[in-house]
């Protein structure tokens, strides 16, 4: 069973084609990553995954709801009810303290009673090493530390699908291996899915278990996708100047 | 022609990026003669990074389409309307602390401005009324005329004004700093409906708080058309009935409700500024001014509306 199947997308912006039919497929149950260089269309990607954008053309497959199309919108209804998200920024509440942000999306959509539903988002915000802050507002924190409540509010629902937007920028490196750590024992222990878009090459090898890669220059006149597969196998042994560039830092001339 | 550097000891970026400008503006490659060996290998990497400009982006917020927007606003009314009747099934996307919130934002807070501006309102009127009526010996029915303007025309209009310029425009700058942020894209994700949860309750309190406001503005305008009646001389007793005898209670309540239109469209307005917010920095701005703008003159011309019902119905 795929959770997510991707084929022949394609998203333009005006006269810019962003990327151009891009096709993949994720598993249930893995670490997915999406690879690149900074500004070649990665949240623009998640942005299709999650339904907060249709793409130019293609069609958008996620835990078996058709999201894209005339009859997309239903699929987009029933496919947010059952993921995660972490945006790239955090995009928390900004009126609402951590522990309230977290505990939104369990006062409207479960029946536990007030104390169930904060000891509930005090666990996941201890999940990303937050337990210390969960009375703060999201201006009172750091950008790592708004990331990881970001992981923790997409988590409180237990969704089966979780999509992060670069969890492990901005973070040190020790918070960044517990957050992998997080990523892997979630996987093992729930079977969830995840999707993650991340330009950290430790993080990558670490958690991914298949990744897609995409690139500006692609084609000559739009960016696309240039490789997937298993990351350790694209760094041993692609020869694509890009995938190269990017898993050992050999820069073409 | 040729570029002689041989004197050239040291250059920098911002001088080779001159250099090759120069050379852009020839029109070919120039032979560069002279040069010491860090200003060849700075040329060549200036020379490597000229990469053409790309097409320019068409964002939204770029080309205004009429037809759009209008779809836009259509559409939207019709969300605000199945946020209204799905309520029932949604209601704990509408947070009862968030709607006090905003009744105590645009209602409490406003009591002091309304209670200025309508009593230098009923005073100027007065004042200014009283002038030619009383050439006719007419300046008792000053208090009749300032009633009736009031309580049917100024009251609701003056209080959706203050509610248009006051929070319209903070609702506004709150939902679009909200979707600048990607909350709101956050709340679709979560599968929360932003109409619900966002447009709601501030509607709600907007319809809750007009007809207070509008009435304590006719309070403090009737009191400031009485201060200008009693320097005239007329005792208290005079002017009291002189209204009462002008203004009916349906001249009252058409004004009240009246107000509660205004203050929902004034609501709507704001709050569909505020999502549909553009992106950079001057976009809140931009939400907040067309917010005050779509407000004000959404409620004129609602005044106008009823001003032709009321006629026909005989009000
Ligand atoms: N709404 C939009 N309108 C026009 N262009 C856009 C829009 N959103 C994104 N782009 C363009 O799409 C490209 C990809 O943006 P995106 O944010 O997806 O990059 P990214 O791969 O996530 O980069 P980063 O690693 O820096 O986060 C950018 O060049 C950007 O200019
Ligand atoms: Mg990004």
């Amino acid at each position: 069973m795929s959770a997510i199947r991707v084929s022949g997308v394609t998203q333009r912006f005006g006269a810019r084609t962003i990327f151009r039919d891009v096709s993949f497929e994720v598993r249930d149950g893995e670490v997915f990553t999406i690879l690149g260089g900074s500004g070649c269309g990665k949240s623009t990607m998640l942005n299709q995954l999650v339904g907060l954008l249709a793409p130019t053309t293609g069609t958008i497959e996620v835990l078996g709801h058709t999201i894209t199309g005339k009859a997309g919108a239903e699929g987009r209804h029933a496919m947010q009810r059952e993921v995660g998200v972490m945006f790239q920024s955090g995009a928390l509440f900004g009126s609402m303290t951590l522990l309230e942000n977290v505990m939104l999306p369990l006062e409207i959509f479960t029946d536990l009673p007030p104390d169930g539903r904060a000891a509930v988002a005090r666990m996941k915000l201890g999940l990303v090493g937050l337990g210390h802050a969960t009375a703060l507002m999201p201006a009172e924190i750091s950008g790592g530390m708004a990331k990881r409540a970001g992981i923790a509010r997409a988590m409180a629902l237990d969704p089966p699908l979780l999509f992060l937007d670069e969890p492990s920028a901005g973070l040190d490196p020790i918070t960044s291996a517990e957050l992998d750590r997080l990523i892997l024992g979630l996987r093992d222990d729930l079977g969830t899915t995840f999707v993650v878009v991340t330009h950290e090459l430790a993080s990558i090898l670490a958690i991914a278990d298949r990744c897609v890669m995409l690139d500006r220059n692609a084609f000559p006149d739009a960016g696309g996708m240039i490789a997937q597969g298993d990351p350790r196998r694209l760094r041993d042994e692609s020869t694509h100047p890009m995938v190269r560039a990017f898993f050992r830092r050999e820069i073409p001339e | 022609m040729a570029v002689d550097l041989s004197g050239l000891v040291y250059c920098d970026l911002s001088g080779a990026s001159l250099l090759l400008s120069m050379e852009a503006a020839h029109g070919a490659a120039l032979p560069i003669l002279g040069a010491v060996p860090h200003v060849t290998a700075l040329l060549a990497r200036a020379r490597a990074s000229v990469t053409p400009a790309g097409p320019r982006a068409a964002t939204r917020s770029a080309s205004p389409n009429l037809v759009r927007a209008v779809g836009d606003a259509i559409a939207y009314l019709g969300e605000v309307v199945c946020a209204v009747l799905f309520l029932p099934a949604r209601r704990r996307m509408l947070r009862w602390p968030d709607l006090l919130r905003f009744a105590d934002q645009a209602g409490v807070r406003a009591i002091p401005l309304i209670i200025l501006l309508g009593y230098l309102m009923g005073l100027i009127l007065a004042f200014q009324s009283a002038v030619p009526m009383r050439r006719f010996g007419a300046d008792l029915y000053v208090a009749n005329l300032v009633a009736i303007s009031l309580l049917r025309e100024l009251g609701p209009l003056l209080a959706a004004v203050i509610l248009a310029g006051r929070t319209g425009s903070a609702f506004a700058a709150e939902i679009g700093s909200m979707k600048v942020n990607q909350e709101v894209d956050a709340l679709v994700t979560m599968s929360i409906d932003p109409v619900t949860m966002l447009v709601l309750p501030r509607l709600m309190a907007a319809i809750l708080v007009m007809p207070a406001l509008a009435l304590i503005l006719d309070v403090a305008g009737l009191l400031g058309m009485t201060t200008v009646m009693t320097g005239f001389g007329y005792p208290l007793i005079t002017i009291a009935r002189q209204v009462q005898a002008a203004a009916t209670p349906l001249d009252l309540f058409g004004g009240l409700f009246k107000g509660m239109c205004f203050g929902s469209a004034v609501a709507v307005i704001s709050c569909f500024a505020g999502l549909n917010t553009g992106v950079g920095p001057r976009a809140v701005g931009q939400a907040a001014t067309a917010a005050v703008v779509g407000g004000i003159v959404a409620t004129i011309f609602l005044d106008g509306l009823f001003s032709i019902l009321f006629y026909r119905l005989g009000l």
